[in-house]
């Protein structure tokens, strides 16, 4: 058969549209969302934290964590005067039903939630010897439970004690950044229930997002930014004294 | 030179045999996703998204009850998801007629957030439930989606000036 113009131009449509669809990836999986065209983190806005717990809560709730182990948690740092660098921390239950009145007079009080920080060169994915936990191409930090032996290294690697061994499957579990919500345009468990807006979810890929413009115009900082993890939830006001 | 070559020949044999099985083992064992990103089984990433979903998301709630969304947009509690108070109702969003919402006890729930603590911003209304209302439920004076009781009597009043 002779190629004419007509044919060609029917062709490359076509072409176009199955080449998408190789590129796409996995489609049918997740018909809309393409794995390179996001790059998640989160917002804590501290000065915004209430310390409710919804967040723990509602954790709990969509992922079925366990009682007693957490993938959120809130601290409430207590920094009496000048001792920076020994703040008075607590959580009680991973302040899941709030916290108790403060004990202590004076000083500064504050909440700092806390999850995991979705590192781009995490440590704990680097030490896992069966490649069962691994950083997706859209910058989510995710454990495959069906390769994890539970051997406990990357428990030991977060240097953000993120992780955790889940009584029942004998794996390792840890915040997904409901990577369940997010691949359907939704965002996070603990982002939607917050009734302040002190969490936001952030995809640092999509130019139109307004972490782009917090980043620009805040004091933001990341937990342990020594260890050059390349944490991916940005704190906005943290106190010094915050670990 | 290669007079008795046999046993090399039986021992070239036994190695090729060896690496083909090799191959077909480890071809067999490896999952096919294994590798398609990086070091690790690319399938797990459409595994972990499968799970199913807790909470709807508020755009889902304010579909149906618009007028809980028009009644929200005159007081603080605006800015505050219908979940956060709620609890997760996506099984209410699928199936309205047959999952009904829990019935909140405000004394608790109010609490919560507005319970006084010196942790929380000085800028966030916060009572002592004890001395504020004695421990009786918020909503026999606040009502929940539009809490501040003023500010509504302002409004009347500013109406009929």
């Amino acid at each position: 058969m002779e190629i004419t113009r007509r044919h060609l131009l029917l062709l490359l449509p076509s072409a176009a549209v199955a080449w998408k669809y190789v590129l796409a990836g996995t489609p049918e999986s997740a018909p809309n969302y393409k794995l390179t065209e996001h790059w998640w983190g989160m917002l804590i806005d501290i000065p915004k934290c209430i310390g409710c717990g919804s967040c723990v809560r509602a954790c709990a709730q969509e992922n079925e964590v366990p009682d007693g182990y957490f993938r959120t948690w809130v601290e409430r740092y207590h920094v009496a005067d000048w001792k920076i660098e020994k703040p008075e921390v607590e959580s009680p239950d991973g302040g899941k039903q709030g916290f108790p009145p403060n004990e202590e007079s004076g000083g500064k009080n504050f909440f700092v939630p806390k999850l995991c920080n979705h590192c781009a060169d995490s440590p704990c994915t680097q030490v896992c010897p069966v490649g069962a936990t691994f950083v997706t191409p859209d910058g989510v930090v995710l454990v495959d439970k069906k390769y994890c032996l539970g051997c406990r290294y990357c428990v030991q690697a977060c240097p953000y004690g993120c992780r955790f061994i889940n009584p029942k499957t004998n794996t390792a579990e840890k915040c997904t950044l409901c990577y369940h919500r997010i691949t359907k345009g939704l965002t996070t468990a603990c982002c939607e229930v917050c009734p302040t807006g002190a969490r936001q979810l952030a995809d640092l890929k999509n130019p139109k997002d307004p972490i782009h413009e917090f980043l620009r115009t805040h004091t933001v900082q990341v937990l342990k930014p020594h260890m050059a993890t390349g944490a991916k939830v940005f704190y906005n006001g943290m106190d010094g004294s915050v670990r | 030179m290669f007079k008795d070559i046999e046993h090399l020949i039986r021992l070239a044999l036994v190695m090729a045999i060896a690496v083909v099985a090799f191959i077909f083992v480890r071809a067999a064992v490896i999952p096919r996703s294994f590798g398609q990103y990086g070091h690790y089984r690319g399938d797990a990433i459409a595994e972990v998204a499968a799970r199913p979903i807790a909470f709807a998301g508020h755009q889902v709630c304010e579909g149906c009850h618009t007028e809980v969304v028009d009644q929200k947009k005159l007081g603080k509690h605006v800015v505050v998801p219908c979940e956060a108070c709620h609890g997760a109702l996506s099984n209410h969003a699928e199936d309205p007629a047959s999952v009904t919402p829990p019935k909140l006890d405000t004394a608790v729930v109010c609490a919560r957030c507005h319970e006084a603590n010196s942790a929380k911003p000085k800028t966030f209304p916060q009572v002592v439930t004890a001395d504020h209302s004695g421990g009786i439920a918020c909503d026999t004076c606040h009502q929940p989606h539009k809490p501040g009781i003023e500010s509504s009597d302002k409004k009347v009043a500013e109406g009929k000036k």
